[in-house]
C-alpha cells in the first residue's frame, strides 16, 4: 500500500504541465482516497522505535516528511542511536531514556547504536 | 537446560556446573611473570597458596560503578569487596590493569566513586577505556580529563615492567554501524611503530576492553580490525592478551598467543548464544559474588603453560 502511494504521489511529478490540470480533475476523486491511504500510512509508522535485548524494534519503518521518530530504550544497559551519515546522533540512553528526531526531508537513513554497534536499524522517509 | 542445570545444582555440583560457576566467578585475574613468561597462578584464593614469588599484576574489569538494575543493585559495593580481596592479599601485586567499563554512564560522580574505591588499594592502576567511560557528552572528555595523560589517540599507550613490554589499546571509540569494536588506522600504526625495535623474545602483554579476537560477532564480542593487531604481535615468543568486555572468563590459546577475558566485578553477562540479547544477567542474588572476580596473573620462568588464575567475590 505504502508503495502504491509513493508511485501515485511521484506520477504527477512526471506529467507535462498541460495535461496536469486533465490529470487533476480526473485524479479529484481519487484525491480524497489517497489522503486516507496516506493517513492509514502516517498511522502505520508510528515513528516510534523500541530498544529491547540490544534490538531495534521495529528494525525498519517508514515514515513521512515531516514525522518525528522516537527511540526508547527499554534495557538494562544504556545504548545510543547515531545516523551512519552523522545527520543524526543522541547522546547516551539509560534505562527508559528517550530521544526524537524530526526527518525533514525524505531518503534512507540507516543507523546503529554508538556502543554496540552490531545493533542497527532504518528509518525510510517519503 | 538451564533448568535442569539449575536442579543439577541441588544434587551436588557436577564438573559442568562448577566450569559454568566458574565462568561467573572472579574479582581478578592474578599474573605472575618471571624470565618472560606470563603464567596465571589460579585463583585468587589459590595464588595466594602458591606463593608466587615472581611479578604479579592484577586485571580488573568492567566495574560499571552507577549501575543500580535488578542484575546489581549497587555495583560500587561489589567493587569495595574486589578491592579489599586486594587489600588482604599478602604479596601486593606490581599493578593493577582494568580493562574497562569503570563507570556505567561516564558521570563525573561515577568517576569520582571509582577512584576512590580503587585509590584504596594502594597500588598503581592501568587503565584502558570500555564503551561506557565514553558517553559523556564530549565524546570521551571525561575519561581522557583523568587518565588520559601520556596516552595517545584515544587513550592508547605503552609502557615496560620487569623486562615485560604492556599495550593498554582502545577499542571502543569510533564504531561503525554493523560492526564490532574498533582499534583505526592510526592506534594500528602507531601499535607498528610501537613493537617495531624490540626483539621477538620480549614478553607482551596487550589489554583492552573488548575482546581482540572475535568471540561472537551476533553480539560484537570481537575488535573488527584485532586480526591488524594480532599479525603485528605474531613474531613474539609470549603474547598475552587481556580483555574485558563480556563478563564472563574465556580463556584460549593459540600457538605463542593467549587469550583471557575476565570477569566484571559489578554483574554477569550470559554466555553467547545463551540469552536473547548479551544485557545483565539476573541471578539470585546470594549467587552473584560466584560470578563476579577479579584475576591475577604471575609472569614465571620456564616453560610451563599459560595459565590464568581468577577469583571470585565470594569466599
Amino acid at each position: 500500500m505504502r508503495n502504491l502511494i509513493a508511485e501515485l504521489r511521484f506520477t504527477p511529478a512526471r506529467l507535462l504541465p498541460g495535461r496536469a490540470v486533465v490529470v487533476a480533475m480526473l485524479l479529484g476523486p481519487l484525491a480524497g482516497a489517497m489522503l486516507a491511504l496516506a493517513a492509514v500510512a502516517a498511522e502505520d509508522a508510528t515513528g516510534t522505535v523500541t530498544i529491547d535485548n540490544f534490538t531495534f524494534t521495529p528494525p525498519e519503518i517508514t515514515v513521512a516528511v515531516g514525522t518525528t521518530v522516537k527511540w526508547v530504550n527499554h534495557d538494562d544497559i544504556p545504548h545510543s542511536v547515531v545516523n551512519k551519515d552523522k545527520v543524526f546522533r543522541s547522546k547516551a540512553l539509560d534505562t527508559d531514556d528517550s530521544y526524537s528526531y524530526t526527518f525533514a526531508s525524505a531518503g534512507t537513513f540507516e543507523y546503529f547504536c554508538g556502543l554496540h554497534p552490531h545493533m542497527t536499524g532504518k528509518i525510510i522517509v517519503k | 537446560m538451564a533448568k535442569k542445570d539449575l536442579g543439577d545444582r541441588g544434587q551436588g555440583l557436577g564438573r559442568r556446573e562448577v566450569l559454568e560457576c566458574m565462568v561467573w566467578a572472579g574479582t581478578g585475574v592474578l599474573w605472575t611473570v618471571s624470565g618472560g613468561v606470563p603464567h596465571s597462578v589460579g585463583l585468587i584464593g589459590d595464588a595466594l597458596a602458591a606463593e608466587p614469588t615472581g611479578f604479579t599484576f592484577l586485571q580488573m574489569s568492567d566495574s560499571h560503578i552507577g549501575f543500580d538494575k535488578p542484575a546489581n543493585p549497587d555495583a560500587l559495593a561489589t567493587l569495595r569487596e574486589a578491592v579489599g580481596i586486594v587489600k588482604a592479599m599478602p604479596a601486593k601485586p606490581s599493578f593493577i590493569i582494568h580493562t574497562g567499563d569503570i563507570t556505567h554512564l561516564s558521570k563525573p560522580a561515577q568517576f569520582d566513586n571509582a577512584d576512590k574505591v580503587f585509590g584504596e588499594t594502594g597500588v598503581q592502576i592501568h587503565y584502558v577505556p570500555g564503551e561506557h567511560d565514553y558517553i559523556d557528552e564530549e565524546n570521551g572528555k571525561a575519561y581522557l580529563e583523568r587518565y588520559g595523560k601520556g596516552t595517545k589517540g584515544a587513550g592508547w599507550y605503552s609502557f615496560d615492567d620487569h623486562g615485560v613490554h604492556f599495550i593498554g589499546l582502545v577499542n571502543v571509540v569510533d564504531l561503525k554501524g554493523g560492526g564490532l569494536g574498533n582499534l583505526g588506522a592510526e592506534q594500528l600504526a602507531w601499535l607498528e611503530a610501537d613493537l617495531k625495535d624490540r626483539s621477538n623474545s620480549t614478553p607482551i602483554v596487550v589489554f583492552a576492553h573488548i575482546p581482540l579476537q572475535v568471540l561472537y560477532r551476533e553480539w560484537g564480542w570481537g575488535t573488527e580490525d584485532g586480526t591488524q593487531a594480532l599479525a603485528l604481535l605474531k613474531r613474539f615468543g609470549s603474547v598475552t592478551i587481556l580483555n574485558g568486555h563480556i563478563h564472563q572468563l574465556a580463556q584460549k590459546v593459540e600457538g605463542n598467543m593467549t587469550f583471557h577475558t575476565a570477569l566484571s566485578t559489578a554483574f554477569p553477562q550470559p554466555a553467547p548464544g545463551s540469552a536473547p540479547s548479551p544485557g545483565p544477567m539476573l541471578v539470585p542474588a546470594d549467587k552473584l559474588r560466584t560470578y563476579l572476580g577479579l584475576a591475577s596473573i604471575t609472569m614465571v620462568q620456564g616453560n610451563k603453560p599459560l595459565a590464568i588464575v581468577d577469583k571470585t567475590l565470594a569466599t
